[in-house]
């Protein structure tokens, strides 16, 4: 059969998928340091393709210069949520949080709409249009951006979390912060590194993946459950597995929406995403922890 | 307990009174929603505030029952109330064959796998379009009738809507005084603690959370019936924060507050008419300073409230703790 085409679905979904790896990886970040999932993940994701449209077109910045203030504005954004709505909460419920979190991610989004407007926006292409012939199939040169940056933030992520003295901090955190606070490290200031870099790498995901997909203030849901999705495959780790989780799932949707049906793309993620809550709560990879009480 | 049906009985008759102050009028339409949005609150609060577990895609039960009761009636020609309450029947059985893996999920995990399972009934609802007609969603759905009463004005649509609320209302009153209903609140506080105790926490979650789908469906239903069109834009995620910001600010736990919250959430919007579009920044903005400052919602927060104010009087003016925690 049409082998080109599904080495098309293929290489597709893997740039989808890488996009939902990073967003996964700060959910994970979070979810680590903190214990909280952060609901408005997502909406980092859409402020990164926001800002640098805003930085492009009001500001009319080269898009070299757009890209990192959007990283950068993005990111000081992430430091206000965790200021003004995690920080003041000590020892809420974690149904307390979801709903925090939840609205914190609903109050983004239409601050967002009441800045920039309800319209659907496209970012251009880093370098050009031109598709690029692989096999029988065709990538976009922008794809080769996506699946580049994410080798190189991910490369960045492994440096920092086990060769620096600030990441390994963040390691301890995750797997004892109370006993991380006894040996003096600082785990407040752990929380606001891990939203720092959270929300970072949602703003990149956001930017690059914005010249295919198009942006608008209300993206952020829908990306930041897939990369929930994938945080969930790769049982809320931070590196290879996480990473894994997004490739299955963005190869798997895309294969499901070429083969089966598209209209039913985003479902697929969450079937998955129910099926292995059910079964395998701990991820594909991991092995089944026992509950502490 | 004679004390709450006194309540009860006061409240009904506010209730039943209401269309007389209004006289009709756009107002009254807008009445119907409260009525409606209070059982969806109600049903969620049975089983946030008192069994402690979230869903974030009660939205998607509330719109398989309007639209089991719209197919069945509108396509199919069958009777408005047996639709209605094979609806109710179907759901429930449905939310209870799903209660048991997915009541397994605790906390964030519970929120993420309600609201996936939300996302895909709204995806249903949008591509199943030979059945519901997709996006452009289905007309033609007959109203409710009675004896040759038929329930085609927004006064009648009042009286029949608030008598299912009503009734839901005395409903979870009683179930919540019962011991069903200390049992979920034992749930609530610690489920290891309950299942100690001798409660099957795991089947009464999975039967509670059943009992609220129900109710869902049941407002879904008359929802479908009085409006006479439904889309899945009704359905999709944001209405299901909506009725997570109702019964947050009401209270959680609190039945009455569950009626003030939906009250408030549907009557806001209509008095700031200008700030329509931007209700998601109302709805997010009032769930996070709710949760910080009044984790109680109004019913617990405005008498406590009100409490301090009365302390701090004469004393020194000393800041009082903010946050307090609720039960």
């Amino acid at each position: 059969m049409q082998f080109d085409q599904l080495l098309q679905y293929a290489l597709s979904g893997l740039s989808t998928g890488a996009i939902y790896a990073l967003i996964g990886i700060g959910f994970s970040i979070i979810y680590n340091a903190t214990g909280i999932i952060n609901f408005a993940q997502g909406e980092f994701v859409m402020l990164g393709g926001m800002l640098t449209l805003f930085f492009l077109e009001l500001l009319k910045l080269p898009i070299w210069a757009a890209i990192p203030c959007a990283v950068a504005a993005a990111t000081v954004g992430g430091i206000l949520f965790e200021r003004l709505a995690i920080r003041p909460l000590r020892q809420a419920t974690p149904i307390n949080l979801v709903i925090i979190t939840i609205g914190g991610s609903i109050l983004i989004r239409g601050l967002a709409m009441l800045l920039w407007g309800k319209d659907t926006h496209a970012i251009p292409p880093f370098s050009g249009d031109e598709p690029i012939a692989i096999g029988g199939a065709t990538v976009l040169p922008q794809h080769l951006w996506i699946l580049g940056i994410t080798v190189i933030i991910i490369a960045i992520n492994k440096f920092y979390f086990f060769h620096t003295i600030s990441g390994k901090a963040m390691r301890a955190c995750a797997y004892n912060r109370r006993a991380a606070g006894l040996v003096g490290i600082d785990v407040r200031r752990m929380v606001l590194f891990s939203f720092v870099i959270s929300s970072a790498m949602g703003a990149v995901a956001g930017i690059i993946v914005a010249p295919l997909t198009m942006v608008a203030y209300d993206v952020g849901g829908m990306l930041g459950l897939k990369g929930f999705c994938a945080a969930i495959i790769g049982g809320m780790s931070s590196g290879i597995s996480t990473v894994l989780g997004g490739l299955i799932l963005g190869v798997l949707e895309s294969l499901g929406a070429g083969l089966i049906s598209s209209g039913y793309k985003d479902a697929i993620a969450f079937i998955i995403l129910l099926l292995l809550l059910f079964l395998r709560p701990q991820g594909l990879f991991g092995k089944a922890e026992s509950e502490r009480v | 307990m004679k004390k709450e049906l006194l309540k009860f009985g006061a409240f009904a008759l506010l209730i039943m009174l209401a269309p007389l102050a209004f006289k009709g009028g756009y107002l009254m339409t807008v009445l119907v929603f409260v009525g409606i949005n209070t059982m969806l609150s109600i049903a969620l609060n049975l089983l946030l505030g008192y069994a402690g577990q979230i869903s974030l895609g009660h939205a998607g039960f509330f719109g398989l029952g309007a639209y089991l009761s719209g197919v069945l009636t509108a396509t199919y020609g069958w009777n408005p109330w047996l639709s209605m309450a094979l609806a109710a029947v179907i759901v429930g059985i449905v939310a209870y064959l799903i209660g048991f893996p997915i009541l397994k999920l605790k906390g964030h995990y519970l929120a993420m796998a309600t609201l996936g399972l939300g996302i895909i009934i709204y995806i249903v609802f949008n591509e199943t379009v030979d059945l519901t007609g997709g996006p452009s969603g289905l007309s033609g759905i007959p109203n409710l009738s009675i004896n040759g009463i038929t329930f085609d004005s927004d006064l009648k649509n009042y009286y029949l809507v608030w008598i299912f609320a009503l009734l839901m209302v005395l409903f979870s009153l009683n179930l919540a005084n019962s011991r069903i209903g200390r049992a979920l609140r034992a749930v609530h506080d610690s489920e290891v603690a309950a299942r100690v105790v001798g409660v099957n926490a795991r089947l009464l979650k999975v039967q509670i959370f059943a009992v609220s789908a129900t109710f869902c469906a049941l407002a879904g239903s008359l929802y479908a019936h009085t409006m006479t069109f439904i889309s899945p834009a009704s359905f999709g995620f944001t209405f299901s924060v909506e009725l997570l910001t109702m019964v947050v600010i009401g209270g959680l736990g609190s039945i009455y507050g569950s009626f003030l919250g939906a009250a408030l959430l549907t009557l806001l919007p209509e008095f700031l008419r200008a700030a329509h579009d931007y209700d998601i920044i109302i709805y997010g903005g009032l769930l996070m300073v709710m949760v910080m400052y009044m984790p109680g919602g109004l019913v617990r927060g405005i008498p406590e409230l009100y409490r301090k104010l009365l302390k701090s009087k004469g004393k020194t003016a000393l800041k009082s703790e903010g946050g307090v925690e609720h039960a």
